[in-house]
């Protein structure tokens, strides 16, 4: 017997319904500690700043339609570049995986919450104001004009007068300490909470890769929040940390963010193995080939990914010797990646394979993140960057993996557990057809940047001159662009209309194999009536295939 | 104003954009660049193949084992003439496929691969690391070699020539750089020392090698030659601030005796020309030369040689004004001096107010400036 006692929603009465507020009322989602609530307003936090993020980007992509354009005036594009990568790496990107993390780490693991429920609701409102704070800075006459990655010395007041540069820097230290209050949650929860007969070893896969993203927010974040506490020093007190004139170091500042930046693209792209290597079994029936070495790469991933921040600097004049290093480091980590594609390849081969809405994203994930982590391979070679450094090549790699890895794969993610959360199915046109505008746009918009980036473009250039041969590359990435944006649209309408009129998803609808599959859809709040006691990586197979069931064949 | 701009394109799509600048990677004019160029077609031709190889696995994987393709083990047909076996399965009710837990053997195989490809693709990536190393010797006579000191500053850039040949020079220009060609199997090599004086830059031109930083603080090298003359354009390529988009970079090679004389051109101060005297006098009244630098004027005094701004000493000698973005004319040049916010706004070169006289005279004064 794999799972002791399985329960379906009884629904009693628990503890905080009975004495806070009124369950489902707006004070209830304001104040509540439930890690499935919390989980579900980092994810409409996310899809909020989804859509914010996706108009600036429209916006930019409209003014480059043309050379010598003017339809959002220079310091303005400036903005929206910065605001767009911030955005989408800060208020997107991350709280969405945490959002789902939060919801699902504790349901996997067959726990009734997160360790600590408090720092749970801390670090969502954390982010949220940090995400306010930037934004604030609109009010003040103009959001700071930096680039994402802010290089030093144009944070220095010198170069930026106005308070954006410092909302821009509180907002993300504000933010960052809620990241890592949800990164000390996942280890805790991870480490002190499984259900009985849950050893390390047997997780979900996608709680081992919380568990690892984790680890890297933990050693990322801090000496991010620190390069932004010295930035707001040297603006306000007077600080010449990254002053070059006053012998502090403008390239210390690159060190410090790109020290975070790197593992930063892990932390977006560990939790979407995670929840890939949920589905991709699921929709083929097949167990996860190789659970050992996947959970092997993913630590190898996870530590190698320390070491290799410098190939964002190729350019800024390191020796040879470190730059060779650098090169090293970055194409190791893709042995580990590889170790992972060849994985979910034989996952799927022999099996079954059903292409409902989740798997269909798992296949944009598949086909897409592969030619992501390819042009990074070609970025790793140090040379052809001090070429692609800073052009739109770069651009289209690092879009690549964040949508077509990143996106594609939350996209299956939240297809895939969209039932569990409402008890409701979302729509499966509807999914096609988001998926294949999404799909199509996506390579016209991302597609014609690697040429352009090749032809000289750099970005972050608020137009270009248009004797250089670049606009018609140009135009097909804007109607690709325009071609990705009703996808979205139809997405946040399928969650609104779904969430009431969907198909009733009842329990288990994918006839899936992790835990929180075996309680309610939604989850009462209690999660489990009684805690599981699990044998094996697939508790449902087991109680399904008495005869046959996994813990026979899984060893440690 | 939309309108203008699409009819404009269209017309520029129409001619084939004839008068195209060549910015591509894949035409290098530099050995620097062309070892460049070789190692960036090498790496493409290897993430190719594990492109075709991968993501054609994955779509057969994907065809093969969709739910309702025949199953059975994967030989071909034996007889073309009977048709396959078909069983499509109705959903729920078909037995789990062999459950398959992994494989040592295999993870072995496809650790080693990739490893592999690693290993060959360090190798290549080391040679061309060393091969395009900037070096930085000693100036001497008869190494025919430039060695320019490259300032990049909000947002133009700023040259100062020190040495050719073994010859020292010690002459600063702005925007347009000239390097010599190479000539009768002769290499004319050229030395950059890069530097910034406010905010981080890249001095990129991507024909004749890969961009490198101009960091504040710190001093970079790039060294490149070419063989064939002609004119380089590129720009910045590290975000810089309000007009990053608007400085351009020009690099004009020349046939070395050309470059020689433009060289001893540039050396000269600036002409005296008798005619315009009266300009000179209304030119050297303004706050201009509290930026700007004319060598030989009386302004020009060793407390003034700190560079604010271009040295305009020949500034008729530059086919362009304000980093490359708009050509140097008359019309431009006076469009320039009354409201340079108007061409580059945000520029750190503020609009005067001069009157109609004024702007004349000192257009005419700087008309002279050849
Ligand atoms: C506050 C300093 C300052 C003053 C005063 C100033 N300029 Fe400038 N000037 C600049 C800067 C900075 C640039 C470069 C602008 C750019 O390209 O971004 C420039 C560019 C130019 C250029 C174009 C040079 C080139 O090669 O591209 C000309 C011509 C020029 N200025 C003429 C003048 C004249 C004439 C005056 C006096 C009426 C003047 N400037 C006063 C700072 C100044
Ligand atoms: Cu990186
Ligand atoms: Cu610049």
């Amino acid at each position: 017997m794999a799972v002791a006692e399985q329960t379906t929603s009884e629904p009693k009465p628990d503890a905080a319904a009975e004495h806070g507020p009124e369950p489902g009322s707006l004070l209830d989602w304001l104040t509540t500690v439930d890690h499935k609530k919390l989980g579900l307003l980092y994810i409409f936090l996310s899809l909020f700043f989804l859509v914010v993020g996706g108009i600036e980007a429209l916006l930019m992509r409209w003014q480059l339609m043309w050379p010598d354009y003017d339809f959002v005036t220079r310091d303005r594009f400036n903005a929206l570049f910065t605001m767009h990568g911030t955005t989408m790496v800060f208020f997107v990107g991350m709280p969405i995986l945490i959002g789902l993390g939060n919801y699902f780490v504790p349901l996997m693991i067959g726990a009734r919450d997160m360790a600590f429920p408090r720092l749970n609701a801390f670090g969502l409102w954390a982010t949220l104001f940090g995400g306010f704070l930037v934004y604030f800075s609109f009010a003040t006459g103009g959001a700071p004009a930096l680039g994402w990655f802010a290089y030093a010395p144009l944070t220095e007041k010198t170069f930026s007068r106005g308070p954006a540069t410092d909302l821009w820097a509180l907002g993300l230290i504000v933010s960052g300490a809620g990241t890592i209050a949800g990164g000390v949650n996942f280890i805790a929860t991870i480490l002190g909470m499984r259900a009985p007969g849950m050893t390390l070893f047997k997780v979900p896969f996608f709680v081992w890769t919380m568990l690892w993203t984790s680890f890297l927010i933990l050693v990322a974040i801090p000496p991010l929040t620190a390069g932004l506490i010295m930035i707001l020093l040297d603006r306000n007190l007077g600080a010449h940390f990254f002053d070059a004139q006053n012998g502090g170091s403008a390239i210390m500042w690159q060190h410090m963010f790109w020290f975070f930046g790197h593992p930063e693209v892990y932390i977006l792209i560990l939790p979407v193995f995670g929840m890939v290597s949920e589905i991709i079994p699921v929709f083929s029936r097949k167990v996860l080939f190789g659970y050992e070495f996947m959970a092997a790469a993913t630590m190898g991933i996870a530590f190698v990914s320390l070491g290799v921040w410098a190939h964002h600097m190729f350019t800024v004049g390191m020796t040879r010797t470190q730059d060779l290093f650098f090169v090293a480091s970055t194409l190791i980590i893709s042995i580990p990646t590889g170790i992972k594609f060849f994985n979910w390849l034989a996952t799927m081969y022999g099996g079954r394979l059903r292409f409902e809405s989740p798997m269909l994203f798992c296949f944009g994930f598949l086909s897409m993140f592969l030619i992501g982590g390819l042009t990074g391979i070609m970025l790793a070679a140090a040379p052809f960057t001090f070429q692609l450094s800073d052009t739109y090549f770069v651009v289209a790699h690092f879009h690549w993996v964040l949508i077509g890895g990143t996106l594609f794969g939350t996209f299956a993610g939240i297809y895939y557990w969209y039932p569990k959360m409402t008890g409701r199915m979302l729509d499966e046109r509807l999914a096609k057809w988001q998926f294949w505008l999404l799909y199509i746009g996506f390579m016209l918009t991302f597609g014609p940047m690697h040429i352009s980036g090749m032809l000289g473009m750099a970005r972050r250039i608020y137009t270009y001159e248009a004797d250089r041969g670049w606009m018609f590359w140009n135009q097909l990435t804007t109607v690709g662009a325009l071609i990705q944006a009703p996808s979205f649209a139809i997405f946040i309408w399928n969650v609104i209309v779904s969430w009431r009129k969907g198909k009733p998803a009842g329990d288990n609808p994918w006839d899936a194999w992790t835990l929180e599959w075996a309680t309610a859809s939604p989850p009462p709040s209690y999660n489990f009536e009684e805690v599981p006691v699990v044998h094996s990586r697939r508790p449902l197979w087991d109680l399904k295939h008495p005869d046959d069931p996994d813990w026979k064949y899984e060893h440690e | 104003m939309s309108g203008v701009i699409l009819m404009r394109s269209m017309l520029l799509l129409a001619v084939g954009e004839s008068a195209r600048q060549n910015v591509s990677i894949f035409d290098p004019a530099s050995p620097q660049a062309e070892s460049i160029r070789n190692l960036g077609i090498l790496v493409l031709a290897i993430t190719g193949g594990i492109f075709l190889v991968v993501e054609g696995i994955l779509f057969y994987t994907m065809f093969r084992f969709r739910r309702g393709a025949p199953p059975g083990p994967l030989v071909p047909n034996p007889d073309p003439k009977v048709p396959p076996p078909v069983t499509v399965e109705p959903a729920g009710t078909s037995p789990e496929p062999p459950q398959v837990y992994g494989s040592k053997p295999i993870e072995i195989a496809w650790t080693a691969a990739p490893t592999l490809v690693v290993l060959i693709l360090l190798l290549v990536i080391t040679r061309t690391l060393w091969e395009i190393a900037p070096d930085r010797p000693e100036p001497h006579e008869g190494d025919n070699a430039l060695f320019v000191t490259v300032i990049g500053r909000q947002w133009w850039w700023e040259y100062r020539y020190d040495h050719y040949n073994g010859r020292p020079l010690g002459f600063t220009t702005a925007n347009e750089l000239h390097i010599p060609v190479g000539r009768d199997g002769k290499d004319y090599p050229v030395y950059l020392t890069l530097q910034s004086a406010d905010v981080c830059h890249s001095f990129w031109v991507p024909r004749l090698a890969g961009k490198t930083d101009l960091i504040p603080g710190r001093t970079n090298h790039m060294t490149f030659h070419t063989a064939t003359a002609g004119l380089y354009v590129g720009q910045c390529a590290e975000y810089c601030g309000t007009q990053h988009a608007k400085m351009l970079l020009r690099v004009n090679a020349q046939p070395s005796e050309e470059f020689e004389s433009w060289l001893r051109h540039e050396e000269q101060p600036a002409t005296d020309v008798e005619t315009v005297r009266e300009d000179k006098h209304v030119f050297l009244k303004q706050s201009c030369v509290n930026c700007h630098l004319v060598r030989g004027t009386e302004k020009d005094t060793p407390a003034r040689r700190r560079e604010y701004a271009p040295d305009l000493t020949h500034l008729m000698s530059r086919k362009t004004l304000a980093s490359g973005i708009i050509v140097n004319d008359v019309k431009t040049l006076r469009d320039w001096v009354r409201d340079p916010q108007n061409i580059k706004a945000g520029c750190l070169m503020p609009a005067f107010g001069l009157s109609d006289r004024e702007l004349d005279s000192v257009v005419r004064y700087l008309l002279t400036l050849r």
